[in-house]
């Protein structure tokens, strides 16, 4: 889109868009370059010589057991919590929908937990599912289930994805009730007329009509399945037990800041950008299609 | 248009919902109000106990107990309070000017530098963590209150949301306010942030939670304790999350933590949902 009116000034806009472009350059445009540069060097154990190596990094870190299993980690991850934090946003957005009277009473209390931080939100549920303080932890013992998930690593991935998902539902509810409330009544009306079931309007006029919302909602889970998760894995399991919740971003972590591996470290940011970049051109392609339609 | 359907079904599950998403904040209230013992043995009732001021007393003007050596939560709620801000605004006004720029002026590189903008949605801090770290340690801000927010500043989101908002004022305005002599800055003070109110308290509620949550950056960018924020704070008193460590403290500063960004979420819920939902993304 095109103004016809605009204000002549030779310096001015320049002047607008500094403070932002400096800050981009500084700390986005110039750390994600020194990324791809060093990710393409080794520097030996003392720090004294570097040598450029083309992608002899990316070899390592993809050869790497523990790349591949924390690769392995993050997939299972992230589907879970993607889906766990999407069908229940889905079905609860679907009953507010229904709902007339109490319907703002019902978001504002399925809405705040979008307010609260991953580690604080994973601090709630570690006092919850604690195995010897915890309310629920205790009653699972209680019932003879042997629960302490800083022993079991299956048990740490299924509360690390519990509560990743759980703080990100009010998120997808309300995405998904703005986009159910934006369909035309009428429509649904309809297929009510011509004899479709509640279950059957549901799925093949309602879903199919959401499914924009669906899918960008899909890409921005993933991406906050990667990345905001850190948080909660630090704050309850550290990667742990064994490796069992040692996600991409806990490993480039642990590789870049806590074992400080520059070369192998960049390697990792690098292939994170270009996964983060690849959804993201996805996403807006797929939303470019939409609009034109 | 619930013909024919059980009516108090969707009441029942939004109902079950609603428990999930309140039992952990009632329990952790709980918490907050009894000793630590009590907790420790693990027979923590599910009604509040009598601690409750001592409790918060403690979290917020020591922040030590018997095994945690944290840092009083009035210096945790200060430091996450001033980053949480110094964002929002920070992203706000260099949002607002660079929007400004793209839409009512025609310049060369004009879309050059809209994509340099926009560009910088798909890279979140986390996977530039390293290297801008060392951008940040060469330019002697580690451990200072600039290092932790001005990278966090930068922001597509807000100048997206704006533009899109100023290519819906009608041309006409701007002529009105040309043909009543205001200049360029003239019209952005008098006549476009007026008109962008609404927009601008949506983005303070979505970029003071993303302010306040911030966590990994904080925890690498800061080093001492004075400078901590609280849900760093926080995590860093749990440790390795022992039965026998100050749970009634901890608790009590979990409830601080959450409980600003929530405050600020319920009462600005209109402009909240408006601010995310409304913008086409």
């Amino acid at each position: 889109m095109r103004r016809r009116t605009l204000f002549r000034n030779k310096l001015l806009p320049f002047l607008l868009l500094a403070p932002q472009l400096a800050i981009t350059i500084a700390f986005f445009f110039w750390p994600a370059g020194q990324a791809i540069y060093q990710s393409l060097l080794i520097e030996d154990p003392f720090g004294l010589r570097t040598e450029f190596v083309w992608l002899e990094n990316f070899q390592i870190v993809l050869s790497n057991p523990l790349y591949l299993e924390a690769v392995r980690v993050t997939v299972i991850f992230s589907t879970a919590v993607t889906l766990l934090a999407m069908a229940p946003a889905l079905l609860l957005a679907v009953m507010a929908d229904q709902v007339i009277r109490g319907a703002t009473g019902y978001r504002t209390l399925i809405v705040w937990p979008y307010a609260i931080a991953p580690a604080v939100a994973a601090v709630l549920w570690l006092f919850i599912f604690h195995p010897n303080i915890g309310t629920i932890g205790q009653g699972l013992r209680a019932m003879g289930f042997a629960w302490d998930y800083r022993l079991h690593g299956d048990q740490a991935l299924v509360l690390t994805i519990f509560v990743s998902a759980w703080k990100q539902v009010s998120y997808n509810f309300l995405f998904f009730l703005a986009g159910l409330q934006s369909i035309p009544k009428t429509i649904i009306e309809a297929a009510a007329i011509d004899g479709a079931s509640p279950m059957r309007r549901f799925w093949q006029v309602i879903f199919p009509l959401l499914s924009p919302t669906t899918f960008f909602l899909l890409v921005v889970n993933i991406i906050y399945s990667f990345f905001d998760t850190f948080g909660v894995i630090h704050a309850i399991t550290q990667g742990g037990p064994g490796r069992a919740t040692t996600t991409l971003m806990y490993r480039l972590y642990r590789d870049g800041w806590v074992n400080l591996d520059l070369g192998g470290s960049s390697a990792q940011s690098v292939i994170l950008m270009a996964a983060v970049i690849g959804l993201t051109v996805i996403q807006f392609r797929y939303i470019e299609r939409r609009v034109h339609y | 248009m619930t013909l024919g359907q059980n009516r108090w079904l969707p009441h029942l599950i939004l109902l079950v919902g609603v428990v999930i998403f309140v039992f952990p904040i009632y329990l952790t209230f709980i918490g907050s109000t009894h000793t630590a013992p009590t907790i420790a043995r693990g027979d923590m009732p599910l009604t509040p106990g009598p601690e409750i001021v001592d409790n918060y007393r403690q979290a917020l003007y020591s922040g030590v107990g018997e095994r945690v050596r944290g840092t009083p939560a009035v210096m945790l709620l200060r430091n996450s309070m001033y980053m949480a801000l110094a964002i929002v605004f920070g992203k706000i006004a260099i949002s607002l000017l660079s929007a400004f720029a793209v839409v009512f002026f025609e310049f060369p590189g004009r879309m050059f530098f809209f994509w340099m903008i926009f560009i910088t949605l798909m890279l979140p801090v986390e996977v530039r963590m390293i290297p801008t770290y060392a951008v940040v340690a060469n330019l002697g801000m580690v451990d200072t209150f600039a290092g932790l927010t001005i990278p966090l500043i930068a922001s597509a989101t807000a100048t997206l949301l704006f533009r899109q908002f100023f290519l819906t004022i009608p041309d006409e305005l701007v002529d009105a306010a040309q043909i009543d002599g205001a200049g360029a800055m003239r019209f952005f003070w008098s006549v476009l942030l007026p008109l962008s109110r609404t927009n601008i308290a949506a983005l303070f509620v979505i970029m003071f939670i993303y302010g306040w949550n911030q966590y990994l950056w904080p925890l690498i960018v800061t080093t001492s304790r004075g400078r901590e924020t609280i849900v760093i704070g926080i995590v860093r008193m749990i440790g390795s999350g022992e039965s026998a460590t100050d749970w009634n403290m901890i608790m009590a500063v979990a409830m601080l933590a959450l409980v600003p960004p929530v405050l600020i979420i319920i009462l600005m819920q209109r402009w909240f949902v408006k601010g995310l939902v409304d913008p086409e993304k």
